[in-house]
């Protein structure tokens, strides 16, 4: 009998629910201001026999999209002993994970007795130990390097928090004080789950929510094949490169080969470069999870659950750097790597049907973190700062300026913020001008900013990629600004030998750092770009007089001569 | 002699009036279409319809609109920003977000674009320590390339000036010598609170509707003088609160929310009065629905809002959950076959098909047409006749069809879909917060509001629903029900356990003086004063506060700390009595209140001899199957009627539908208490 079109709606609203009010448990209550500021944290429901997801928040950090049900189905095979009560911790990065900070847990749920589907969380935690100060080693050959790595352990046994686990885990990292708020706050969000899915379950029954999840399962597949029917048949070449592992200077290639056919996806990073020595080696769960993000972001509509995903088929990329296997770092996975895999599908799918699409977004998180101490304060602190870049064009209009990354949605702290908890003062956060990738539809602008150590000594470290080449345009438009790190220390100026990385660079009273972070590639052909738009640029000093000749082509504009004339003055 | 009171709301639709004489315990009501263009003319186009003779008029309080659609339009008027050295793109960069979780696209125009933006030197650190001193020279400079430019109103927003606002102050001095009208926003003064894009987001709200306000409001102002009224005429805050127009216009940000604060303050009050304190109030109109949570007579008020993407206003005002979802809302099929309602809608132009004005894509009123539950002849709405089959049609065609309905089945999937999506917004402000919804009654308002509440109450569990005596006017009604009010914040950011109650005495002391010179400056008849102290705590290390009363003076850290913790733990069920506890602002909320109107005054008259029967009875849908269902004139309720359903209740601007099974009473205040 087919399933009541009015029940279907209502379970699927009922179960998006469950995820959403998860998420929102575990942001207001946590410590970890990436989590609470940042939302980097996802909740879920996954498959009892399978792992896979049934439902994830909206708000959900979209890095997690796919990596949540294959940590969870790690969970599965590796602990066969799991009763009511239990739940278990990990955040091991080759079980279906992403770098050591993102600490998962997962739950069994149980209904009428017996288990019914698992619950599982992931939040980011600010430290889990290691060589740097939050995590974002840049320099790291080893995983033992980059901190703490958990198996699944169970953290809760029956109900009872197994306190021996929890100081052994509280003893191996910074800060440790806050943790057991995340901790309490991420069990919150699983408790709230459990207590909301029985209502539902109560109210629909147990059979029909299943029967609900068969058929909604199967609706977005269908969905997403739909969408994928209207990208032209063909295979797509795309490259997109990581500046360096930050150890050794070169640059790696993420090579996607990109078979459309019919309403699937085939995606082959296969030729992609071997494995590095620096952490940015990317499990190849995450590999995945970032297909899936970017498909996403090209079709937001389809909802989430296993089968938006099963019309994509990512081979497991062995050999290449985008499988990262033990002990191969990865701290830079999540939040650089990741972006590139999403930039080469976007890239790919940009050739396959560029009047939907939208040219490369800056796509780095630009991690900035400071460890030092405060004497004003007599306190050791640790700030951790990402910041935004350009969006790249669009079919219809310019990209956005200081857009957050792909794979998050999160906020920066604001300045006010940072410069209470911080011996820190910023003496410009401002647009990068002239950072846009030139276009018909231009890209959007990257952000500059200057900080300076007001007192005491600190050590600064970078995270951060597209400093070697900007974020690529489409269709003509032009590569948007790359990112820029220059480290002021006494007077004397460095410019990393990685460009966009490194760490433990020693700041005293005064130094300061100048960050520029890239600008979206253009959409189209700047020479396209109206008049009135450049003349705009101009007056709003987004662009210089030398870019609105050069590369708009504005000398040969008689309309734009005078813009160009006043805005020389 | 005669205490006449207006009070008037202007919707996207319809200007409605209420008119309200307590003395004598008599009320008038009217509607009109507005006047976008200009609202004033629609306003004294409803009081002349009301017969409201001005001179006699005594009070007259106002919810507009003009604010909040001047931002969300970007029609506001052209401002200017000068602000902190390596600060000018605070209000365009935002906090690095996006429109949507996913999807790479969309657009933002910042609220005051970049070539009105100018730096000056000038700098102070998180301590409020001055390290570079303003530059006079260069801000004056500043201000008078921004008057050459065009700009008319200003904004002078500085990096931690609500920590120490000497240098704001400082440059508002200068700036008020040389521009050359008294629209100024100073950052600190709109919003004392850290977070610079926030407090320079209000700031801008504030100066870009602020010459609109003061024009629209002092065109207004005019006319009714020459009318003959003679008080100074209030306007509706976002707070629920209302204040002068001259206060209106300076404070302009506080009129964002102020119609949906109105509805929800009557709702609230209704409600008291009524004997039922915690409501759900529910205004569906067109396009879309709000809901607010009301417990023990007294709404929410939130300071975390958007007005849109990328701007935050961070002044409570009422917490309103709004979703587009109305009557107009548009039924289709998705690309995974799944029935959707909204958040497309067909709007008042072309509106639903039923309206006659071009619509063709079926809706929810197109709906509840087809199922018995509207009666084409008695919809305010409608310009042209449009045949029952052409709606069957659009239904079958849209729906129907591809999932393998007739037209009544159709209709049926499409209102439950759109109760199910009302639902989920009602279960968002009340579970989500921690409250169970069957602890509410549902207080339907607004033109659609009574047509699916019992649905709705069924379908969340709730046991009772209430429709006030004029739905349609509620916002208006609310209008006269409001006290004037004042709030104030300070940031303080300092652990509460190392704290001095005395100091925090002083600072809510300062508030509540500046709140009550203000109120007395107003010159508006009150019965008292009444002030509220609240506090917004976090644990150390998080950064969402928890807002909460506080008793002061006798300001204790300890006991504060104390009861911060058990709140936190009702709400969250968490312990953190490892964590330090910082107090983060001080928040003083002062309330001149007016004389009260009893809702009373509203009741019908009681039942005279033998009560008039139904006028008509029309065969209605209820699930599955078609029932004779008597239609009553809401006219000829008297109180202590009860009704059994299925029964429809008609009135000029509102449907009450009574499902089967459930009851109709009406109170004795002419409320209509349906028991599901």
């Amino acid at each position: 009998m087919p399933l009541d079109p009015v029940l279907l709606a209502v379970v699927h609203n009922g179960l998006r629910q469950v995820a959403t009010e998860m998420d929102l448990v575990h942001e207001k209550t946590s410590f970890s201001p990436v989590i609470s500021e940042g939302l980097d944290r996802s909740n879920g429901i996954y498959h009892r026999d399978t792992g896979e997801v049934i439902a994830q928040g909206e708000m959900g950090l979209p890095s997690f999209v796919g990596v949540m049900q294959f940590s969870t189905q790690s969970v599965m095979e590796r602990r066969k002993d799991i009763g009511p009560g239990d739940i278990v911790l990990l955040n091991d990065p080759y079980l279906g994970g992403t770098h050591l900070m993102d600490v998962k847990m997962v739950m069994p749920f149980y209904y009428k007795g017996s288990r019914w589907c698992w619950l599982s969380n992931t939040g980011h935690w600010p430290d889990t130990g290691g060589m740097v100060p939050g995590g974002f080693t840049s320099t790291a050959t080893e995983i033992h390097q980059e901190g703490l790595r958990i198996p699944p352990v169970k953290l809760f046994r029956a109900g009872v928090m197994d306190d021996e686990i929890l100081q052994l885990i509280l003893q191996n990292i910074r800060v440790p004080e806050e943790r057991i708020g995340d901790i309490k706050a991420q069990v919150g969000a699983l408790k709230v789950g459990e207590q909301r899915l029985t209502e539902l379950l109560d109210r629909y029954g147990a059979d029909v929510v299943d029967q609900c999840i068969v058929e909604l399962k199967s609706r977005s597949r269908q969905q997403m094949g739909s969408h994928i029917e209207s990208v032209p048949d063909g295979v797509y070449e795309s490259v997109s490169y990581c500046d360096s592992d930050g150890v050794v200077p070169e640059k790696l290639a993420i090579r996607l080969t990109m078979t459309v056919r019919g309403s699937e996806i085939d995606f082959d990073f296969s030729r992609s470069s071997p494995p590095c020595r620096g952490p940015m080696n990317c499990p190849a769960a995450l590999t995945r999870s970032s297909v899936y993000v970017a498909i996403k972001h090209i079709f937001p509509d389809v909802p989430i659950n296993s089968g938006c995903f099963a019309p994509l088929h990512v081979e497991t990329p062995s050999g290449t750097f985008l499988d990262a296997v033990y002990p191969r770092p990865c701290a830079g996975a999540a939040s650089e790597v990741s972006q590139r895999v999403i930039e080469a599908v976007f890239l790919a799918m940009g050739q396959a049907m560029p009047d939907r699409m939208f040219a490369a977004p800056a796509g780095t998180s630009g991690n900035f973190s400071l460890g030092g101490w405060d004497p004003e304060q007599r306190r050791a602190y640790i700030m951790y700062m990402f910041s935004g870049g350009g969006y790249g064009g669009y079919w219809a209009a310019d990209g956005l300026t200081n857009g957050c990354s792909s794979i998050g949605i999160s906020k920066t702290q604001p300045i006010e913020i940072l410069e209470q908890h911080y011996p820190i003062l910023y003496e410009e956060y401002a647009l990068r001008e002239g950072s846009a990738g030139p276009g018909q539809h231009r890209g959007g602008f990257g952000t500059n900013y200057r900080v300076r150590l007001l007192r005491g000594e600190a050590k600064a470290s970078f995270l951060m990629d597209h400093g070697v080449g900007g974020p690529p345009g489409i269709l003509g438009g032009g590569p948007g600004g790359c990112n820029e790190l220059v480290v002021h220390q006494s007077g004397s100026e460095t410019r990393p030998l990685h460009v966009s990385k490194g760490e433990g660079y020693a700041l005293r009273e005064g130094d300061f750092i100048q960050v520029r972070t890239p600008g979206g590639g253009g959409y189209g052909d700047p020479r396209k770009r109206s008049d009135e738009a450049v003349a705009a640029d101009l007056k709003r000093g987004y662009l210089s007089p030398q870019q609105a000749a050069e590369e708009y082509g504005g000398n040969r504009r008689p309309n734009l001569r005078a813009s160009i004339g006043q805005a020389a003055q | 002699m005669s205490r006449w009171q207006v009070g008037v709301d202007v919707g996207g639709t319809f200007t409605d009036v209420v008119l309200v004489d307590p003395t004598s315990g008599t009320f008038r009501i009217a509607k009109v279409p507005s006047t976008p263009a200009d609202q004033s003319e629609g306003v004294m186009g409803g009081l002349r319809q009301a017969a409201a003779d001005l001179p006699e008029m005594t009070a007259f309080v106002h919810g507009t609109t003009v604010g909040t659609n001047a931002v969300l339009e970007r029609k506001g008027a052209v401002c200017g920003l000068v602000t902190t050295a390596g600060f000018r793109d605070t209000l365009e960069l935002g906090r690095r977000t996006r429109p949507n979780p996913y999807g790479m696209t969309g657009t933002f125009e910042p609220l005051i674009s970049r070539e009105f933006r100018i730096e000056v030197p000038e700098r102070v650190d998180a301590a409020g320590r001055v390290l570079i001193p303003l530059d006079e020279v260069a801000f004056e400079s500043a201000v008078r390339a921004l008057i050459e430019r065009g700009a008319e109103a200003l904004v002078i927003h500085f990096m931690h000036s609500y920590i120490n606002p000497r240098q704001e102050l400082r440059a508002a001095e200068i700036a008020r010598k040389i521009w050359p009208n008294s629209y100024v926003t100073v950052g600190h003064e709109v919003l004392r609170e850290a977070r610079e894009f926030e407090r320079a987001s209000t700031a801008a709200v504030n100066a870009s509707i602020q010459p609109i306000m003061a024009r629209y409001l002092g065109r207004l102002a005019g006319k009714l003088g020459d009318d003959g009224f003679e008080p100074e005429p209030l306007v509706m805050q976002g707070n629920a609160g209302t204040m002068t127009m001259r206060a209106a216009a300076e404070h302009a940000v506080q009129t964002v929310m102020s119609g949906p604060a109105a509805g929800v303050l009557a709702a609230a009050r209704v409600g008291v009065e009524a004997g039922i304190g915690s409501i759900i109030a529910c205004d569906m109109g067109g396009t879309s629905f709000d809901v607010t949570l009301i417990r023990d007579g007294s709404p929410s008020l939130s300071a975390e809002k958007d007005m849109a993407y990328a701007v935050p206003v961070r002044v409570p005002m009422i917490d309103v959950h709004t979703i587009g979802a109305g009557g107009g809302s548009i039924a289709r099929i998705s690309r995974a076959g799944l029935l959707q309602v909204g958040p497309e809608s067909a709007g008042s132009r072309p509106g639903p098909i039923c309206y006659g004005r071009g619509g063709t894509l079926p809706t929810v009123t197109d709906a509840n047409l087809l199922l018995g539950r509207l009666d084409p002849a008695s919809m305010p709405g409608i310009e042209r006749a449009v045949p029952v089959a052409a709606v069957r049609e659009a239904i079958l065609e849209h729906v129907g069809r591809p999932l393998g309905m007739d037209a009544v089945q159709a209709s049926t999937a499409i209102i439950s879909v759109a109760t199910n999506h009302l639902a989920s917004a009602i279960r968002l402000v009340s579970i989500e917060r921690g409250y169970d919804p069957r602890d509410f009654a549902l207080f339907a308002f607004g033109g659609a509001g009574p047509l699916h509440a019992t649905a709705l109450a069924k379908e969340l569990g709730v046991p009772r629903v209430l429709v006030p005596r004029f739905p349609g006017a509620t916002s208006a009604l609310g209008c006269i029900l409001a006290d004037l009010r004042h709030d104030f914040v300070q940031t303080i950011n300092s652990p509460l356990a190392e704290s001095d109650g005395a100091a925090f005495d002083a600072i809510l002391a300062e508030q509540a003086a500046r709140g009550r010179a203000i109120v007395e400056r107003e010159r508006v008849p009150v019965d008292g004063i009444v002030v509220v102290h609240e506090a917004d705590l976090l644990f150390r290390g998080q950064s969402h506060v928890f807002r909460m009363p506080v008793i002061s003076p006798g300001f204790d850290p300890a006991l504060v700390m104390r009861d911060f913790a058990a709140r936190y733990r009702a709400r969250f069920n968490i312990e953190l009595a490892e964590m330090r506890v910082i107090l983060v602002n001080l928040r003083t909320c002062v309330v001149g209140t007016r004389p009260k109107i009893s809702m009373e005054l509203f009741a019908p008259a009681p039942s005279s001899g033998s009560p008039a029967g139904p006028h008509a009875v029309r065969s209605v849908h209820f699930s599955g199957r078609f029932y004779e269902t008597p239609i009553w004139r809401r006219e000829s309720l008297t109180v202590g009627s009860t009704l059994d359903g299925p029964v429809i209740v008609e009135q000029m601007d509102a449907t009450t539908v009574v499902d089967p099974g459930a009851r109709l009473q009406v109170d004795r205040l002419g409320n209509l208490i349906i028991s599901v």
